[in-house]
C-alpha cells in the first residue's frame, strides 16, 4: 500500500493539476469580472462553469497548425517541456503530513530547477516559431527569467537559514509556532513578485505582452499547442502558490487556536486558493510595466532587498545562537 | 509603490460594488424615445404617407444606404415609387431624420434587427411604412406648406398668409 501511494498521488496531481488549471481559466476570468465590475462567462452551466468545457472542446477541434517557416522538431516541442516541467515541480510539494510523492532532502532546490526549466518552452517557443514578435518574446523572458531566477532562489535562502534544511517537509515542520512569513517579510515580498515573474503571468507578462507584441512567444500557436502553454501558465501559478504557502505560510499548518478544527489539506487548500486570489488582484490592479523597469526593478531594488533579508537573517540567527 | 498598493486596495474594495452589466436577453435595456434604432417611414394624422420623395435623406445619409424614386400622385402631390434602406450598411446616425422636412423618416427605440441572411437586411417600402404618425402626431406637411395641391390653393395652408397680387397697386 506504501508503494502504491505515491504512484496514486501522481496520477491524482496529473489529474488533479491539468483540471485545476481548466476550471483555473474559468475562476480567474469570473474573479476579474468581480473586481472590473462585470460578470465574466456566467452563461454556460451553473455560474458558467461549462465554458471550461466549452473552450476545451473548441481548443481540441482547432486546425493543429504547424508553419512551414519553422523549426518543426523545436516548436513541437516547446508547450510540452513547460507542462513537464511544472507538473514535476509538483512532485516536492507537501499537501498535507505524508502526503507527498518524494520527499527529497533537496526539496527546494529541485522546486527552483522544475521552474527554471520551464523557461525553456518560453525561449524555445519564441525561437523556433521564426517570428519577429515571437522572438522578441523569447528573448525578452530569457532576460526576464534570468534576472529574477538570481533573486528568486536568493530570496528563499533566509527560509532555508531559519529552518535549517531544504527538505520542504522540514521547513513546514519549523513552522508548527510562527509562519515565516512575519519573519521572512522581505522575503516573501521578493519571493512573490519572483514567482509572478517566473510563471509570467499579468503584471510581469512581458514575453507575451499582447499590446506590443500580439502575443509574444505564442503567436503562431493555435489549438491544444497554444492550450498546452496556457496549462503550463496556470500550472505554474498553482505552483507558485503552493510554494508560497508551502514556504512562508505554514504549508498545512492551520492558524493558531482554530488549526485543529480542520484537516492539514483543508488548511493547505484554502491557503492556496488565498494567494491565487490575490494573482488574480494583481492581474487586475496592476498595469505592465515596462521591460527596462522591470530590468531595473529587479537588479536595483529586488536583488539588495533580498541581499539585505540575507544579511539581516544571519546576523540575527548568529545573535540568537549567542546568546543561547 | 504606495500607489501601487493603493490600487491593489481600490480594485479590492470593488468586490462589493454590483456589476454594471445589464444581462441583455433576459433583461432588456431600457431605451428612450428618441434613441437611434431601426428606421421606419411614417403616416400623417389623414393616414397618407409623409414622405415626399425629396431625396434629402438619401443625399445626406453618409453611407449611401438609402434609394428612393419620386412619383408624383394625381392631385400633384410627390411620394416615393420605390424607397429601400439597406440596413447592412446603415451606421444609425440618424442624419436622415434631421434633414427630413417632413418628419416621415424617424429612427426608433428598436436595434434587434439581425438576419441570418444578408440580403434580408434590405428593407423596401412596405417594411418600413408604418400605420402611425411616430414622434409627431398633428404634423401634415401638405397643411403648412405653401405648395399648391388640388384640395388646397396657394395660401390656404395653416398660418399663411395670402398671395400679394404684385401687378395690383393697391395695399
Amino acid at each position: 500500500m506504501s508503494e502504491l501511494m505515491p504512484v496514486l498521488l501522481a496520477l491524482t496531481i496529473l489529474i488533479g493539476g491539468v483540471a485545476g488549471a481548466a476550471i483555473l481559466t474559468w475562476f480567474e476570468r469570473r474573479l476579474l469580472g468581480v473586481w472590473q465590475d462585470r460578470h465574466g462567462p456566467n452563461r454556460l452551466g451553473p455560474l458558467g462553469i461549462g465554458q471550461v468545457l466549452a473552450d476545451m472542446i473548441k481548443l481540441l477541434f482547432k486546425d493543429d497548425w504547424v508553419p512551414p517557416f519553422s523549426d518543426k522538431v523545436v516548436f513541437i516541442f516547446a508547450p510540452t517541456a513547460i507542462v513537464v516541467a511544472m507538473m514535476m515541480g509538483f512532485a516536492v510539494v507537501p499537501f498535507a503530513p505524508g502526503m507527498m510523492i518524494i520527499d527529497v532532502n533537496i526539496g527546494l532546490l529541485f522546486f527552483l530547477g522544475m521552474t527554471s526549466l520551464a523557461v525553456y518552452s518560453v525561449l524555445l517557443g519564441g525561437l523556433a516559431s521564426n517570428n519577429k514578435y515571437a522572438l522578441l518574446g523569447g528573448l525578452r523572458s530569457a532576460a526576464q527569467m534570468v534576472s529574477y531566477e538570481v533573486f528568486m532562489g536568493l530570496s528563499l535562502m533566509g527560509v532555508v537559514m531559519m529552518s535549517g534544511s531544504f527538505s520542504l517537509v522540514d521547513i513546514v515542520e519549523a513552522q508548527t509556532d510562527v509562519w515565516f512569513c512575519f519573519s521572512q517579510i522581505l522575503g516573501l515580498i521578493v519571493f512573490v513578485i519572483a514567482g509572478i515573474a517566473e510563471s509570467h503571468r499579468l503584471p510581469f507578462d512581458l514575453p507575451e505582452a499582447e499590446h506590443e507584441l500580439t502575443a509574444g512567444f505564442h503567436t503562431e500557436y493555435g489549438g491544444m499547442k497554444f492550450a498546452m502553454f496556457m496549462l503550463g501558465e496556470y500550472l505554474g501559478l498553482m505552483l507558485i502558490s503552493c510554494m508560497i504557502v508551502t514556504l512562508f505560510f505554514g504549508g498545512w499548518h492551520g492558524p493558531a487556536l482554530i488549526g485543529h478544527w480542520l484537516p492539514p489539506l483543508f488548511w493547505f487548500g484554502f491557503k492556496v486558493f488565498i494567494i491565487i486570489c490575490f494573482f488574480v488582484l494583481l492581474r487586475a490592479a496592476i498595469p505592465r510595466p515596462r521591460y527596462d523597469q522591470l530590468m531595473s526593478l529587479g537588479w536595483k531594488v529586488m536583488l539588495p532587498i533580498t541581499l539585505i533579508n540575507l544579511v539581516i537573517t544571519g546576523a540575527v540567527l548568529l545573535w540568537m545562537e549567542g546568546a543561547a | 509603490m504606495l500607489s501601487e498598493l493603493r490600487t491593489i486596495w481600490e480594485v479590492l474594495k470593488h468586490t462589493f460594488t454590483k456589476a454594471e452589466t445589464v444581462q441583455y436577453p433576459e433583461e432588456m435595456p431600457y431605451l428612450s424615445p428618441r434613441y437611434r434604432g431601426r428606421i421606419v417611414l411614417t403616416r400623417d394624422p389623414d393616414g397618407e404617407e409623409r414622405c415626399v420623395a425629396c431625396n434629402l435623406c438619401a443625399a445626406v445619409c453618409p453611407v449611401d444606404c438609402i434609394a428612393l424614386q419620386k412619383d408624383t400622385r394625381e392631385d400633384g402631390t410627390w411620394y416615393p415609387e420605390f424607397f429601400r434602406i439597406n440596413f447592412s450598411r446603415c451606421i444609425m446616425c440618424g442624419m436622415c431624420e434631421e434633414a427630413c422636412p417632413t418628419y416621415a423618416i424617424q429612427l426608433t427605440p428598436d436595434f434587434e434587427m439581425c438576419e441570418y441572411d444578408r440580403q434580408n437586411m434590405v428593407y423596401e417600402k412596405e417594411h418600413l411604412l408604418i400605420n402611425g404618425v411616430g414622434k409627431y402626431p398633428d404634423y401634415n406637411f401638405y397643411r403648412v406648406s405653401g405648395m399648391q395641391t388640388a384640395t388646397k390653393d396657394k395660401g390656404e395652408a395653416q398660418n399663411e398668409a395670402r398671395p400679394i397680387d404684385t401687378k395690383s397697386l393697391l395695399p
